[in-house]
């Protein structure tokens, strides 16, 4: 009985185990192994040892694109929160059926392509576009200001883009907390902004921090941003490696890249864990 | 008493009428007469009669749709066997596995698609369609394993076993209680995978040979050589699918919610 049992189990677990062992830990794998490999002179990968590819990221003109990828997330991170996190505190204080249309009005965008979401902000923002029109309307501005294929163009891209992962951990941390301890905090005397620094952020603390997870590293991959509505002005780590995949054909050098990405990437999930003290991220749905 | 604040009302309205502005005006200029997208001359269908003459965008739906048919499928079936495995086993590398399992959530597309490259140019695999089901099947598996392990948990476990006192065999107890407490779950995860896959640029860009185009991919192109108001008519449509698509899994979901006992 229990042997049969066990049998049926791993019978369960064997295709998704099979899959993720070939499919995923083997893709990862060969990432770090690549990323320690030769290029060859025409194409393809010589196995011969080397740490040159890491050597490289510190060459200036790598370096720099580095350092300007990840200012821009930090902002880019900052903005996302500053108008994500209200959102999703308000939102889960909603009664109960008006939350549910608010939250499909969130997951819509969640999972339509951001591509499609962002080709309405060229229409926005294009020289004499909407934008324009309606700040000279306004007499606001008296010319065009030309903001697309500038700077401010890909961050607000980029904060539109992320934003809904924001809203849903934020969201779902603030849903199932206990109130009663806001309540409480408010009897003993917090004003509403004592009460909710000591009470409701830190106990929001995991949806937060997911969010700001899932907006940090991912923003410097966001090649397609950049591209369309920065017009190939702001290099991003992203489009670093995707240039020396398709155009460069340098595998090791962009799997180098990319260890560097998902090592800041592990670093941030770690450091979740220390401070939540739990594995499972906040909203993951 | 203190007085309602209308804050948060606004602040949730205006947030939500920004984030849904750039669709609306690409809907609107997506019926415009004018070949500008900036000036409105009038009311017009011909975007959507050349949208479907072309060709290309008649293949590439097709390959849009084979793609997001195929790996949602093939991630509900290998993500919903592993979840129930998952909640039914307490072996010790099982956090291990699962952390494994939905690292495709965490991990920036960019990656994703950089190591699918790499590791399908390693094995040799002809890039094309099957790289492509293979990379979105990975992404899709973790929403499925999510949902239906999330179902699983909530699921009164009494009914199994009524069903296993009263002599159903462990396949019968499978397929007919197991399997149909589940379903809501499974379909509300397909149906999002399905979206997923269906809108996905970044990762079909890398592990998509030459000679197959997906409709997203169509739209990057078209978007980095210049726009016609063609565009604008192919995502109005792509984004009518996805809110269909998401709208359907939310009602399955609920309806799933309010049949099982909590």
């Amino acid at each position: 009985m229990q042997r049969e049992r066990r049998g049926e189990n791993a019978a369960f677990l064997a295709p998704m185990y099979i899959f993720t062992v070939i499919f995923l830990i083997g893709p990862f794998v060969y990432m770090l192994v690549l990323s320690f490999l030769t290029r060859a002179e025409t194409w393809g990968v010589v196995n011969s040892f080397t740490l040159r590819n890491y050597e490289r990221i510190l060459e200036p003109l790598y370096f720099n694109t580095f350092v300007e990828s990840v200012k821009l997330a930090v902002l880019v991170t900052a903005l996302v929160a500053l108008f994500g996190y209200p959102f999703g505190y308000f939102m889960a204080k909603l009664p109960p059926k008006r939350r549910g249309l608010m939250l499909m009005l969130v997951m819509i965008p969640f999972y339509t392509s951001s591509l499609m979401r962002l080709y309405g902000w060229i229409i926005v923002l294009r020289a004499n576009g909407l934008l324009d029109k309606l700040l000279m309307a306004l007499h606001i501005t008296s010319e065009p200001l030309k903001i697309l294929y500038t700077y401010p163009a890909v961050a607000v891209g980029m904060v539109y883009a992320l934003l809904p992962f924001m809203m849903l951990s934020v969201y779902s941390s603030v849903e199932k907390m206990d109130w009663a301890l806001v309540e409480a905090a408010r009897d003993m005397g917090a004003s509403p902004a004592g009460a909710f620094l000591t009470v409701t952020l830190p106990l929001t603390m995991p949806g937060l921090m997911t969010g700001v997870i899932l907006t940090f590293v991912p923003s410097m991959g966001l090649f397609f941003v950049a591209d369309i509505l920065g017009g190939n002005k702001i290099v991003l780590v992203g489009s670093l490696i995707q240039e020396q995949l398709m155009k460069v054909h340098d595998q090791p050098f962009a799997a180098a890249l990319s260890v560097i990405m998902m090592l800041m990437m592990t670093v941030m999930i770690w450091l979740y864990r220390r401070v939540t003290g739990s594995g499972e991220m906040e909203g993951m749905l | 008493m203190k007085s309602r604040s209308r804050f948060p009302m606004i602040y949730l309205f205006v947030i939500t009428v920004i984030m849904y502005l750039p669709i609306l005006f690409v809907m609107i200029y997506s019926v415009n007469l004018s070949k500008i997208s900036s000036v409105w001359t009038g009311f017009s269908l011909k975007w959507y009669r050349e949208l479907f003459r072309d060709r290309n965008v008649g293949t590439a739906l097709w390959n849009s749709l084979i793609l997001g048919g195929v790996s949602s499928l093939a991630a509900a079936v290998i993500g919903t066997l592993g979840a129930i495995g998952t909640v039914r086993t307490g072996f010790r590398g099982k956090g291990a596995m699962e952390y494994i399992a939905t690292l495709p959530m965490m991990t920036p597309e960019i990656i994703l698609g950089m190591i699918f490259l790499a590791f399908f140019s390693l094995l040799g695999l002809p890039f094309g369609m099957t790289t492509l089901i293979i990379a979105h099947t990975a992404f899709c598996i973790p929403y499925i394993f999510m949902q239906v392990k999330a179902r699983l948990a909530g699921m009164d476990k009494s009914c199994e076993e009524a069903a296993r006192d009263l002599g159903a065999g462990r396949a019968r107890v499978f397929f007919d209680i197991t399997l149909p407490l589940i379903m809501p779950g499974i379909v509300s995860g397909m149906l999002l995978s399905f979206a997923m896959s269906f809108d996905d640029v970044i990762i079909s860009i890398f592990v998509t040979g030459v000679s197959v185009n997906t409709l997203p991919i169509l739209i990057y192109t078209q978007l980095k050589t210049g726009v016609t108001p063609k565009v604008n008519a192919l995502c109005t449509l792509m984004f009518l699918a996805t809110l269909l698509i998401v709208v359907l899994s939310a009602l399955i979901g609920r309806l799933g919610n309010r049949k099982s006992p909590k």
